[in-house]
């Protein structure tokens, strides 16, 4: 015998897949670890600094693809720490998308009507806010009245954020240092460790194994707290249910290095990437029309340079989605603030024909920084992200002692994508170019590639197994007892934020995985509470579990 | 010097001194060299730090050659890239940093550190930057924090609605 550590359940990473599946799953009555490969991070850790090393670049992981980076959470409690806490559902028509294998993508069990119990699961879980227009920071009100010149509608966008403690201050990618974004370290994860669940933060998982009673080892090397490229020792935790939610910039990169010692994958382990259909555009607003034009005034005498004021994305366009217009050409617009750093470095001139991202005249454009308004693009796009070979270790190959890699995503937009693009870009200059408003450009894809902060479909639910690598119940085909919970698992581009709908998936996956441990004989039961106690969520669900937990 | 030449090609500071050679002087104000490039570049929590060297040798290399395929008189004072006009230095760094170029990942990243130091001060606290008044911050006029070092806006909205919302907006708020 081996002195190796056992627990029922192993959760790979703490965002939002990993810290629902842990917590419903100890809350039932599993041993549950989870590895988080980031550090534990509360309140105070939370600063506001642009310095390399403070929690800016702590929780933050951007790997650099081929044609495509990735932004993501790194720290206990994943994206949800670092997200700009949106919340909407995705539309109907997403669910009927054809995408890139012509003919419907998402499992057959699964629609808005099938997921929007599910939905209010998790809406009874996270404290979910409507914001009225007292609430909304003069950059959302900005792009709502541009929307409005236009003709458009424009929606306050229901967030994760306690509205009385929020100060406005834009450093919620840093982590909200005034606990008024509703994270995970506020809901699922101290209900998860409550019920006896153990986080392990700076934990690394690389590889998976079967072993021989069925069941599985997991491989994890320490991670040093400040330079993440510095390894301390390897440890292993063998589980009998292993759930992968390491995001889905990870998740397929550990799958696919574990080939070898688990077999052959399905073939979509590492394919059909989406990168939510993700783009951006700056618009440079001129201050007199925003004056003269929308009318819009702070009562300071100034009309608008309150790009660094707000609370990430507060107001989006939804007009085009619009599920009678043809697949890719269906999008929200959305006002984002995305802080200095990686929120200018791709920024190009508005008028300028070449390169611009950097020089003489993108110098004058960030001169004029307080009168940006940054619009977020989620379209169409056509899975077209690829995973080569994996590194030796974790996700990339790290150049800096935090947040800088490059990783192995390969991503050729395909002509679909690029017109969603395009039709995106063209609507963006439509509403805010009118009558002078601003001038606008999108960011360029010539430096790092296409950028997403909502990585998606790496490894995928559906019914036909070439396209999935997933069930419609989130098990790894072939691999009964080995569970993918998190954005990975989302078959395609959702033209929202999809933090949402990743949380609802994660809780219509339980009941299947709670099954999955009773019959490798853990004594679990489905059917705990929200975090807060509450069941009517659970009620909600009631009539859908059969379905769920067919053997 | 050859570095400071390069993150001043990024973004353009004024020269500090009339001799200046690293810095071209094509804008007014400083630039990245004035914001702390090096400073930035050289610390070993970027991952660049190890190879600085070789950046400055394959960028003069590389410089070098360009000079030749333009005809451009050597200048043996400085080193190749330093000798190029602002103008030469900037279509030689986008050639660098075209998609297809085998050496792009690199020199995107020293760009991106260059630009670091300049937009976000990324070598220094940000409260500290800004008391002691990085030209990066304060010309993209970035607020001060209060004195606890924290940012907080208390007047951040117009108050009033401005747009009419989706007709399809659930009763949760998302789309229909």
């Amino acid at each position: 015998m081996t002195g190796i550590e056992r627990t029922d359940v192993l959760v790979i990473g703490s965002g939002f897949g990993g810290a629902i599946a842990a917590y419903h799953l100890a809350a039932g009555g599993a041993k549950v670890v989870i590895l988080e490969r980031g550090p534990w991070l509360t309140g105070k850790d939370f600063d506001h600094d642009f310095k390399l090393g403070s929690s800016y670049t702590r929780a933050f992981d951007f790997t650099v693809g081929d044609g495509m980076s990735i932004l993501g959470g790194n720290c206990v409690g994943g994206g949800s720490v670092v997200y700009f806490a949106a919340m909407p559902r995705a539309p109907r028509f997403v669910f009927e998308r054809h995408g890139s294998i012509g003919r419907r993508m998402w499992p057959a069990a699964i629609n808005r009507d099938t997921l929007d119990p599910w939905y209010d699961r998790v809406a009874e879980s996270i404290p979910i806010s409507q914001q009225t227009w007292s609430d909304v920071p003069y950059a959302g009100g900005l792009w709502a009245a541009a929307c409005n010149h236009a003709g458009r509608t424009a929606n306050p966008v229901p967030a994760a954020i306690d509205l009385s403690k929020c100060v406005n201050c834009n450093w919620m990618m840093a982590g909200c240092r005034f606990d008024a974004k509703k994270s995970l370290l506020f809901t699922y994860l101290p209900a998860a460790v409550a019920h006896g669940a153990e986080i392990r933060p700076l934990h690394e998982v690389q590889k998976i194994h079967r072993t021989s009673d069925g069941g599985y080892r997991v491989d994890y090397d320490h991670i040093d707290g400040e330079d993440y490229r510095i390894r301390g020792e390897s440890g292993s935790i063998e589980a009998k249910i292993i759930i992968v939610a390491a995001g889905a910039g990870a998740t397929p990169v550990i799958l696919q290095r574990s080939e070898d010692t688990l077999g052959k994958m399905p073939r979509a382990v590492g394919r059909y990437f989406s990168g939510n259909g993700e783009r951006l555009n700056t618009a440079i607003l001129n201050e007199d029309k925003v004056r003269d034009v929308l009318g819009l005034t702070r009562g300071d005498g100034l009309a608008y340079e309150a790009n660094q004021i707000g609370k990430g994305p507060v107001v989006a366009s939804w007009d085009r989605l619009d599920g009678s217009l043809p697949e890719y050409s269906r999008f929200s617009l959305e006002q984002l603030y995305f802080p200095p750093g990686l929120g200018t470095i791709l920024a190009q001139v508005p008028g300028m024909d070449g390169i611009s991202w950097f020089g003489k005249d993108k110098k004058e454009i960030l001169k004029r920084w307080r009168s940006w308004l940054i619009i977020f693009q989620m379209t169409e796009d056509d899975n077209e992200g690829v995973f080569g070979p994996p590194p030796a270790k974790g996700n990339a190959d790290r150049l800096s002692q935090q947040m800088l890699g490059l990783g192995p995503l390969k991503y050729d937009p395909t002509p679909n994508t690029l017109r969603g693009w395009a039709e995106a870009d063209a609507e963006v200059k439509d509403i805010l170019e009118r009558d002078g408003i601003a001038e606008v450009a999108a960011w360029t894809n010539d430096v790092v590639g296409a950028y997403t902060v909502h990585p998606l479909a790496s490894c995928r639910i559906g019914d036909d197994p070439e396209t999935s690598a997933l069930t419609d119940g989130n098990e790894l085909r072939g691999h009964p007892g080995i569970f993918v919970t998190d954005g990975s698992s989302v078959p395609g581009a959702l033209t929202v934020n999809p933090a949402m709908t990743i949380s609802a998936l994660a809780e219509r996956a339980i009941p299947g995985i709670v099954r999955a441990a009773q019959e490798r004989g853990v004594d679990v039961k489905y059917g705990a509470p929200a975090p807060d106690g509450s069941t009517s969520g659970r009620r909600g669900v009631q009539d859908l579990l059969p379905t769920l937990t067919r053997g | 010097m050859t570095l400071e030449a390069f993150a001043d090609t990024i973004v353009p500071g004024e020269k500090r001194s009339p001799d200046d050679r690293a810095v071209a002087g094509a804008s007014h104000g400083g630039g990245a060299v004035a914001a702390g490039a090096i400073e930035l570049l050289e610390w070993d929590a970027t991952g660049v730090h190890d190879g600085l060297d070789w950046f400055a040798s394959a960028l003069n290399d590389h410089a070098r050659a360009y000079a030749t395929e333009h005809g451009l008189a050597p200048d043996e004072t400085v080193p190749p890239f330093v000798a190029l006009g602002f103008e030469h230095r900037t279509a030689l760094v986008q050639k660098l940093t075209l998609p297809g170029h085998p050496e792009k990942p690199l020199w995107v990243s020293l760009a991106l550190f260059s630009n670091m130091a300049y937009d976000s001060a990324a070598h220094m606290h940000t409260a500290d930057a800004l008391a002691a008044g990085h030209p990066g911050l304060i010309a993209m006029g970035i607020e001060r924090p209060d004195p606890d070092g924290l940012w907080r806006f208390p007047e951040f909205s117009y108050g009033r609605k401005l747009a009419n919302l989706h007709p399809d907006t659930t009763s949760t708020g998302s789309p229909a």
